[in-house]
């Protein structure tokens, strides 16, 4: 009972707080701005060229009110706003019209969820595994050159690292193709060649964000390792005799191992906001893409419904490993 | 000068130094530039770099060398601006939530917990499309500045709220030292370097978001800056024409300032915690 009384639903609290801050944040930017969405629309699509008499253009205004939750005083708008928040409707895209903002993330959600969580956890892995070595034995050759390397690759701004990527395999050396989910058309199949084309696709983004993400994790995982590695028990492990490989997998790099797992959780919390960059670079179909498009088509509705998705998403990660770190670390407890 | 003389002897940080050094002069440079970076067609158009034009011109008939200097001077001033900006914010919100603790401190924390959590990308990306007819230099500086600080004030907190357990906090609270004299005077000298360290890594992350933000078409294209400048090549097609030198230009430049900046934090820091300093040596 101390448990839930005197953690858990402080902590819960604090999770709808931040949620509901968030989610007003988003309310409230859009309309921060001088000039109104609904005439910016009309000035839009007057300089494409389109014309409206008058009467057809009034009613056109009440639509496009309605249709950007603007109706009433901003208190009736925030009434509302929550109302179809708490339905999960978050209306419809305004540059695919008719299509609703749900069906659109829908669609773009499997190829980032697809492309980031086999790359969040290939690299997670692959750079703690090689991390922790290097921090161990961090005195051979083997490992300072590691070492040098990730840190000239580290420091790359991702944009720029995936865009030389990009000149070198697709265009200088035309081994991988330069954009899209799959070859042009393709019709979604259960086949082996579908797979394999999919793949072939995903590859070099694939690439970039592993390339990186290993590098990143290898430094931090290398210096937690070595810090550990000075701590006294492993000196008395090695006095008493323990096997070196027993001392590294269940004594040092189960303890470094801790910080690791909290990052893992805010980066799979951030999954939702999709990798807008690798996806823009690699024109690869996904969340990110799409935000892309919502972000230059001005489509408020769509940027809204991806980022109340990728607070919820996030707050929510890291709900959930505040909860579970008992279980990796004996150590904390709450109450 | 001590302290730089022991620094100096790190080869991260002695090249870092250098390439930083070598790009404050081309900043510079931009003051003697003979052309205006915002006109078009002052050169001919696409030539490749010859002694007149020294990294060649690109398709908007502009001088490649003059561009630079301007783009890393801007990117550099964007870079400042939010960078001391944000550190102001940070050591206010870090020193006051660390010496004072009790309710406000738990309030500020709970904000700075609120900037780290929600996805700040995209509220930045949909600020900046709101005021994307107001960006200049100055205000895209403020506003990075307003969203880069939540961490840093954590880290800076934790610094202080070890230094008040300390002995001559004490001291000098029982001696008569007021709040403020004893934060300045006696605190600022501890935290120091390491807001000088989170200055470092804030400027890098502000420069690449900046990247990230040209990319989007989120700044004010007119005025060169790293990210500006490569953006362009861009949406010229300079890969597919094979305009090298303009392409590469922005991309060399700016993994040069990413490296050297990032070098430089990480001598820093190492050199303020001597148990990684130890490790490195090897003892």
């Amino acid at each position: 009972m101390a448990f839930i009384k005197g953690y858990l639903i402080p902590r819960l609290f604090q999770y709808f707080l931040v949620i509901f801050l968030g989610l007003t944040a988003v309310f409230v930017i859009p309309r921060m701005t001088p000039s109104d969405p609904v005439q910016r629309t009309i000035a839009q699509l007057r300089s494409m060229g389109s014309y409206l008499d008058p009467a057809s253009m009034n009613a056109f205004i009440e639509d496009l009110t309605e249709m950007y939750g603007l109706e009433g005083s901003a208190f009736q708008q925030y009434g509302a706003f929550w109302k179809r928040l708490l339905q999960g409707d978050f209306g419809v895209s305004f540059f695919q019209f008719p299509t609703p903002v749900n069906q659109l993330i829908r669609i773009s959600l499997p190829w980032t969820l697809g492309l980031l969580l086999t790359t969040t956890i290939i690299s997670w892995t692959a750079g703690n595994i090689i991390g922790g070595l290097a921090g161990y034995y961090n005195r051979s050759r083997w490992s300072k050159t590691l070492d040098t390397i990730t840190m000239i690759i580290r420091p790359i701004p991702y944009y720029i690292f995936a865009f030389a990527l990009l000149l070198l395999l697709a265009y200088v050396f035309e081994i991988f193709p330069v954009s899209g989910g799959t070859d042009i058309g393709r019709q979604f199949e259960f086949s082996l060649h579908f797979i394999v084309d999919v793949l072939k696709h995903a590859f070099l983004p694939a690439l970039s964000l592993v390339l990186l993400g290993t590098a990143a994790w290898f430094q931090t995982m290398k210096l937690v390792v070595q810090n550990v590695n000075a701590e006294n028990f492993v000196q008395y492990a090695k006095l008493a005799g323990i096997k070196e490989n027993k001392i590294v997998s269940r004594y040092v790099i189960r303890n470094a191992m801790l910080p690791q797992i909290t990052v893992l959780a805010l980066l799979l919390g951030q999954i939702f906001s999709g990798a807008l960059i690798t996806e823009i670079v690699f024109s690869y179909p996904g969340l990110g893409m799409l935000l892309y498009n919502a972000i230059i088509t001005g489509d408020y509705n769509l940027i809204m419904g991806i980022t109340a998705l990728s607070i919820v998403a996030i707050t929510t990660a890291i709900l959930v490993l505040d909860l579970l770190y008992p279980l990796f670390d004996p150590r904390v407890r709450h109450l | 000068m001590k302290v730089l003389k022991d620094l100096i002897k790190d080869y991260r940080f002695a090249i870092s130094f250098c390439i930083l050094g070598f790009l404050l002069i081309l900043a510079i440079l931009s003051i003697f530039s003979p052309y205006d970076p915002t006109l078009w067609g002052d050169v001919p158009r696409d030539l490749e770099p010859s002694w007149t034009y020294l990294l060649g011109t690109n398709s908007k008939g502009q001088d490649i060398f003059w561009q630079a200097t301007f783009a890393v001077r801007n990117s550099l001033i964007i870079a400042v601006v939010a960078a001391s900006v944000s550190r102001v914010i940070a050591v206010l919100v870090g020193m006051v939530a660390g010496y004072k603790g009790g309710r406000t401190g738990t309030i500020l924390m709970f904000v700075s917990d609120v900037f780290l959590v929600i996805p700040l990308f995209l509220i930045i990306v949909m600020l900046a499309m709101l005021v994307r007819e107001k960006m200049n230099l100055v205000n895209l500086g403020l506003l990075l500045a307003v969203f880069g600080w939540a961490w840093d004030a954590r880290v800076i907190r934790s610094q202080v709220l070890s230094l008040r357990e300390r002995e001559f906090t004490q001291t000098a609270v029982l001696s008569g030292t007021g709040t403020v004299r004893l934060v300045l005077n006696e605190y600022m000298p501890f935290t120091m370097p390491l807001i000088f360290s989170t200055l470092i890594n804030n400027m890098a992350w502000v420069i690449g978001l900046e990247i990230t933000l040209a990319f989007l078409g989120l700044v004010n294209m007119d005025i060169p800056t790293l990210g500006t400048m490569l953006q362009w090549a861009i949406s010229y097609q300079a890969v597919l024409l094979g305009y090298w030198w303009w392409i590469l230009t922005p991309i060399i430049l700016s993994i040069l300032l990413f490296v050297a900046l990032y070098w430089l934090s990480v001598s820093i820091s190492e050199y303020l915690d001597p148990r990684t300093r130890i490790q490195r040596v090897g003892v």
